[in-house]
C-alpha cells in the first residue's frame, strides 16, 4: 500500500517536471527560464532522494545535497548575470 | 570577547551539521569533525560579526523557539493560498510592488524578516533599502505604506525584535 | 509509519506539481516566482520528510533534515536575487497590476 503511494507520488513529481519544462522552453524572458530551472532543480532534488530510498543507497542523499548547493549557486550567478553581466 | 563568542557559536553550528551528516557516529567522527570545525570557525568568525547581533536573553531564546512554529504556520497558509489560486480557471490576482517600513535595526533581523516575508502568503521581497522593503504582493489590498507594513511585517517583527533588536 | 510517510510524500508531490503549474500559468515573472518559491518549498519539505520517516535501510533522517533546512534557507534567497535582477533588467509587471512603488522610486 505504502509503496504504491510512493510510486504515485514519484509520477506526480514527474508530471511537475514536465509542466515546469514547458515554461523552461516557452518562457519569453531569461528570468522566466531561470525560475523554471530553479523549480526543476528542486523537484529533481526530491526525486534523487526518492531514488535513494528505492534503491537503498543512502549515498544518493549526499548527491541530492550537493545538487541543491550547486543549483543555489547557479541561480544566484544567473541573477547576477541578468543584473549587470558577468 | 565578542570575537570569541562568535567563534564558539560558529564552531557549534559547524560541528552540529557535521555530526548530522555522519548520523551522530560519535566514536569515529567526533574528533576530526571537531578539529576541522575549529579551524574553519577560527578562520571565518572575524568576518561574521553579524552573529554578535543575536541578543542572548531568556525571552529571546523563548521567542526563538516559538518563531519556527509561527513561521511554519505562515508557510502552510502560503502554500494553501498559492495552490487555491493556481487551480482556478481564471487566476484571481491584483499584483503590485508596495513599499513597507520595518522597525528592525539589526542586519541579521532584517535578513530573516526578508526571507520570512518571501515564504509567506502572496508576498515576495524584491528590493531592500535600509529600513524600507519593496515587496511584490500578489493581491494588493492596501496600497498605503503604513497599512501594508502592518499587514505584511508585523507578524514576524514582534518576535525578531526581541531576538535581534 | 510507512503509510504516514507515503501520505506525506503524496501531499508533497501534489504541492510540487501545483508549484510547477503556477510557474506555467501565472502571467508575469514576479507572480511565477511567487508560485515557484512557496509551493515548491513546502512541497519539498513534505516530500523529503515522508521519505525520511518511511522505510529506509539505515537511519538517514538527520541528513534529510539538513537538506530540508538548507532548502528553507536558500530558496527565498535565490528567488529574491532573481526578482531583484529581473526588476533591474527592466522586466515590468503584468498588465492590470495595481502599482509599482519601486518603479517610481528608480
Amino acid at each position: 500500500m505504502a509503496d504504491t503511494i510512493y510510486t504515485i507520488s514519484a509520477f506526480i513529481a514527474l508530471a511537475a517536471v514536465i509542466t515546469a519544462g514547458v515554461r523552461l522552453i516557452a518562457g519569453p524572458t531569461v528570468a522566466d527560464r531561470v525560475i523554471a530551472l530553479d523549480v526543476l532543480t528542486i523537484i529533481t532534488v526530491s526525486l534523487i532522494v526518492y531514488i535513494a530510498r528505492m534503491s537503498g543507497r543512502i549515498i544518493y542523499v549526499d548527491v541530492a545535497m550537493v545538487y541543491a548547493l550547486i543549483s543555489f549557486v547557479g541561480v544566484v550567478a544567473f541573477a547576477r548575470f541578468l543584473e549587470r553581466g558577468l | 570577547m565578542k570575537r570569541l563568542s562568535n567563534t564558539l557559536l560558529l564552531f557549534a553550528i559547524l560541528l552540529l551539521v557535521w555530526l548530522a551528516l555522519t548520523d551522530f557516529n560519535l566514536a569515529d567522527r567526533l574528533l576530526p569533525g571537531a578539529v576541522f570545525s575549529l579551524v574553519v570557525a577560527a578562520i571565518f568568525a572575524p568576518g561574521l560579526d553579524i552573529l554578535s547581533e543575536i541578543r542572548p536573553s531568556w525571552r529571546g531564546i523563548g521567542y526563538g523557539l516559538v518563531y519556527p512554529i509561527v513561521f511554519l504556520r505562515e508557510l502552510v497558509l502560503a502554500n494553501l493560498d498559492v495552490a487555491s489560486r493556481v487551480v482556478r480557471p481564471r487566476i484571481p490576482i491584483s499584483p503590485g510592488i508596495v513599499k513597507v517600513k520595518t522597525s528592525l535595526r539589526s542586519r541579521l533581523g532584517r535578513i530573516i524578516l526578508a526571507n520570512s516575508i518571501t515564504l509567506t502568503p502572496g508576498t515576495l521581497t524584491v528590493e531592500t533599502e535600509g529600513e524600507f522593503f519593496y515587496i511584490h504582493w500578489i493581491d494588493v489590498t492596501s496600497p498605503d505604506i503604513e497599512e501594508a507594513s502592518r499587514e505584511i511585517v508585523r507578524t514576524f517583527e514582534k518576535y525578531l525584535e526581541v531576538m535581534f533588536g | 509509519m510507512a503509510l504516514a510517510g507515503s501520505l506525506l510524500t503524496l501531499a508533497g508531490s501534489l504541492l510540487l506539481f501545483l508549484g510547477a503549474l503556477g510557474v506555467l500559468r501565472m502571467p508575469d515573472v514576479y507572480n511565477r516566482m511567487q508560485a515557484g518559491t512557496k509551493a515548491t518549498t513546502l512541497g519539498t519539505i513534505l516530500f523529503l520528510t515522508g521519505i525520511g520517516i518511511g522505510r529506509l535501510p539505515e537511519p538517514c533522517i538527520f541528513r534529510v533534515l539538513i537538506l530540508i533546512l538548507f532548502i528553507i534557507l536558500t530558496n527565498p534567497v535565490s528567488s529574491h536575487a532573481l526578482a531583484r535582477a529581473a526588476h533591474r533588467a527592466g522586466i515590468r509587471l503584468t498588465e492590470g497590476s495595481v502599482k509599482d512603488d519601486l518603479d517610481t522610486h528608480a
